[in-house]
């Protein structure tokens, strides 16, 4: 609960699923209101539910240094109650309203949301405006809470040697970017936290001008408008907002190589990730064809990666390649692979390469290419079944720098995307002078 | 202001909006039995497919064979190779799933109206001629045997072996279904085939379609999907002899945080008690931030990052189950405040609000849960290897609704067993006293 997000290479097993590529242009209005906040509304009349989101364009990204979790722990702190509600109130009026509340935080964004029925819209949107800007807290909130997220640490990191390794790759990844700090905060710099440094953050970034409403399910866009305005609309915009701009990575010139051993791996593995572009807006051409390209790569059984090294070669168990189009900043292409019995981590990651290179020189087969794009016109209709996927789509997009505009041209763009562009993409972003390479292992074993 | 405009929209707010699912219960001309939504409004169709038994039919000494069987399903059928088939489905945008469990083979659908029938012919093929190639089956094995090796040092798998293995002991519920090293080592093509015959057979299947299909149409579509497989199954495990006797195993391993199972006897779907026990196990450790468990555990002391508790029915045993996670210095306490939480529900009962809160909450959480085509075809499966009749969409929120706190605090009373509590907790836990009873 209160999730994190954590960010890709989830597991090894997971491939990014197709329904990450396609939106759909139907059902879908967008409009802002006076103060700067922009409202998204996604309508599905199938039944009487709505899905009721506030994403703020404030994550661990945005965070001062040493002050690492801060984002992620004010999350946290906003169930703890404001100038008119008791800590804890807000979750158990939803509950008593049969709905169900959360939230979660990335590198670029915090989002909280309710699910309820579609005639109790006006009642989450008053508690949720409420937090936006009257959070009132005390210090035995802060400690007991500090003590929860450190055991959410322990339960989502601390107990598991892939998600330590995860947290160095990225640390290894990013000499300069927050996105080498771990979404959740290094522990002793979580141990520190404190309600200053939470408020500092709330105080910066909660406001109607940096945060995106998305109301997906049985309502209209004037019915939304109208909600929206009484509660939202009544908050003034924040003048000193700051200009979102991180500190960039530079370019990457050297590659990088890191070994983890624990004790607690009985299955090595070998990863590789690629400093990438992203989706910008009105320019994500090169995203979709790098997007097309983890499909080819590593999409599934009938991918490159998996007909050499699985079928073929039978050198991996299981291999995978994904990439996180979707992000404000410099993103990852990564592979990964899990070697047969027998096979070493240095031959794994030999044949990896080498069937890098053959990729490079072969190019993608049509026909691979062709049923991609067929699944991607799938997901159109697929999605449509979700509204409330739907709704996170729009919300993470938002709040990294694309627009409604983006998010509907996206489908077409991986369409029209051709092979040469596909190549292209790949020849500039599968560089090992701007890798990391991971191998996660048990310790040696000592006579 | 808001406390005050919350307590008037209570008022006016106290009936939940009514689930309206139009399910019918559908017969093939062949004579299977299946229960259809119809809703044209977007152009694909979900179908779920439930075959009773799964893992628990694993023949004796061949643990993992109805596993390793349903993972080789998509890996080639017919006259292609698993290449051959993934590249058939993906070529049609078709999704398959194909999943196992202790009590059942679960396989599902999403096909596109404008290539439906030759999507489902794929999805034939994968059911009734699978191919089981030795070198498919070869790979296969080397995957599971890849996920085996990493249970053997993740936490939350050694809890799940040491806990089913303690409650369990010989039941097919007491091993893992994905078998072990040895017994999937030793597996051989003969094994895969029986256990395909054992476990997916007409007798057994339940069938579930939500989307864009008439009557008529899912009829011929599944007498076709289906017609191939053999009627009769294997026999059903019996009831597990469940062994529950109170107290702590530890199971030591290096790591920072001790996860932790925890089980008493459950209440079963058809006793007349399991509305009463279903509620106040809402109450006492279910889902939200609200339940006792969580306010105590996490809310007040933050000894956790999440505490829950749940009725667990399986087809073969009815537990109550709980689990934790606390560094290895707190999990000591945080069972010694489940244990407290588990006797003073039992002792003094639920308040008449608490009873309210929840009933409102599952009555008008129950609704929510049916957006989508897909979730609404996992829930109408459910609810047939439930036994639950057609009506009970319509009807379950009233039987919420008619326990009375003096029913509640009676099963309470009765059921709950906090010195049978049996805890199994993995990791370094300090100052536990470790004792099955």
């Amino acid at each position: 609960m209160r999730n994190l997000t954590v960010w890709l290479f989830a597991a090894l097993a997971a491939i990014l699923p197709l329904s990450v590529m396609a939106e759909t242009t139907e059902q879908v209005t967008s409009f802002t209101l006076d103060n700067g906040m922009q409202v998204v509304v996604i309508e599905d009349h199938r039944a009487p539910v709505v899905t009721h989101m506030v994403w703020y364009r404030a994550g661990s990204a945005d965070e001062r240094p040493g002050v690492s979790g801060v984002a992620h722990f004010l999350e946290h702190l906003l169930f703890k109650g404001t100038k008119t509600m008791e800590p804890g109130e807000f979750s158990s009026t939803v509950a008593r309203n049969g709905g169900s509340d959360n939230a979660f935080t990335s590198y670029d964004y915090t989002a909280y949301f309710q699910r309820i029925a579609a005639d109790r819209l006006d009642l989450v949107m008053g508690m949720e405006a409420d937090r936006m800007v009257n959070l009132q807290l005390d210090e035995s909130d802060i400690a007991t809470e500090r003590d929860v997220i450190i055991e959410e640490r322990n339960q989502r990191v601390e107990n598991s040697p892939g998600a330590l390794f995860r947290e160095q790759k990225g640390a290894t990844q990013y000499l300069n970017h927050r996105y080498g700090v771990p979404i959740i905060g290094w522990r002793q710099e979580m141990e520190a936290l404190d309600l200053e440094a939470a408020l500092e953050f709330y105080e910066m970034y909660y406001a109607p001008n940096n945060a995106i409403l998305v109301v997906a399910g049985d309502v209209t866009p004037e019915k939304v408008r109208g909600l929206a305005e009484k509660h939202y609309g009544v908050i003034p915009a924040n003048p000193d907002l700051p200009e979102r701009s991180r500190p960039q990575e530079p370019p990457q010139l050297a590659e990088r190589r890191m070994t983890m051993r624990d004790a607690r791996v009985s299955q090595p593995y070998v990863t590789r990730s690629y400093l990438a572009p992203e989706r910008d807006s009105g320019a994500q051409q090169e995203a979709a064809a790098l997007m097309l390209l983890a499909e080819l790569l590593g999409g599934g059984q009938t991918s490159f990666l998996n007909e050499r090294l699985q079928f073929d070669k039978q050198i991996a168990v299981q291999v995978g390649a994904w990439y996180s189009a979707t992000s404000l900043d410099d993103t990852t292409f990564d592979l990964a692979l899990v070697p047969a019995a027998g096979v070493s981590l240095q031959q794994a990651e030999d044949a990896l390469d080498e069937a890098l290179i053959a990729f490079l020189e072969t190019g993608p087969d049509p026909d691979a290419l062709e049923r991609i794009k067929m699944q991607v016109r799938a997901e159109e209709i697929y999605d449509r079944d979700d509204a409330a996927g739907q709704a996170r789509r729009y919300g993470r997009a938002l709040t990294q720098g694309l627009t409604v505009k983006d998010v509907q041209a996206w489908p077409g763009i991986l369409q029209d995307t051709t092979s040469e562009q596909i190549m292209q993409a790949a020849r500039r972003v599968l560089d090992r002078s701007q890798s990391v390479t991971g191998w996660l292992m048990a310790p040696e074993v000592t006579q | 202001m808001i406390r005050i405009l919350l307590s008037l929209f209570l008022l006016v707010a106290a009936l939940p909006a009514r689930a309206e699912v139009d399910i019918k219960d559908v017969t093939t001309p062949g004579g299977l039995s299946a229960w259809l939504v119809e809703d044209h409004s977007i152009p694909f169709v979900a179908l779920e497919l439930r075959f009773r038994g799964g893992a628990s039919l694993d023949a004796e000494g061949k643990r993992g064979a109805t596993n390793l069987m349903v993972g080789l399903l998509e890996e080639g059928a017919r006259d292609m190779d698993a290449q051959g088939f993934a590249r058939a489905r993906d070529a049609l945008a078709a999704k398959f799933s194909y999943d196992v469990s202790d009590d059942a083979v679960a396989v599902s659908a999403q096909v596109l109206t404008e290539n439906r029938e030759a999507a489902l012919d794929l999805l034939r093929a994968s059911l009734s001629e699978p191919r089981f190639a030795p070198e498919a089956l070869e790979r296969v094995r080397q995957q599971v045997l890849s996920g085996l090796r990493s249970a053997q040092t993740d936490p939350r798998d050694l809890m799940s072996k040491a806990f089913d293995g303690l409650v369990f002991g010989d039941h097919p519920y007491g091993s893992q279904l994905e078998g072990t090293v040895e017994s999937v080592e030793a597996l051989s093509r003969e094994d895969i085939i029986a256990a395909h015959e054992r476990a997916l057979t007409r007798e057994r299947v339940y069938i579930s379609a939500v989307g864009d299909i008439t009557e008529e149409e899912l009829g011929t579509l599944l007498d076709d999907l289906l017609g191939d497989l053999p009627q009769e199954a294997a026999p059903l495990p019996a009831e597990a002899d469940l062994n529950l006797p109170g107290g702590i195993e530890v199971v030591p391993f290096q790591t920072p945080q001790s996860v932790a199972a925890f089980a008493q006897r459950g209440v079963d779907r058809d006793d007349p008690d399991f509305f009463a026990a279903f509620v106040l196990n809402h109450i006492l450790g279910g889902g939200g931030f609200e339940s006792r468990l969580m306010t105590e555990v996490r809310e007040k002391r933050g000894l956790t990052y999440g505490v829950y508790s749940y009725l667990a029915d399986k087809d073969a045993a009815q537990l109550w189950m709980g689990s934790v996670a606390s560094a290895n210095d707190r999990v000591a306490e945080a069972i010694s405040v489940i244990r407290d939480q588990w006797a003073r529900i039992r002792d003094e009962g639920v308040t008449a609000e608490e009873l309210q809160d929840a009933k409102t909450y599952l009555t008008g959480a129950f609704p929510l849960r049916f957006e989508g085509n897909g979730p609404i075809a996992s829930i109408a499966v459910g609810m047939q290897m439930n036994g639950l009749p057609l009506d009970y969409i319509a009807n379950r929120n009233d039987m919420v609704n008619a326990v009375t706190l003096e029913q509640i605090n009676r099963v309470a009373r009765e059921r709950l067993d906090p010195e049978a509590l049996t805890f199994v907790v993995v990791g370094q836990p300090e100052g536990l006293d470790e004792q099955v009873n």
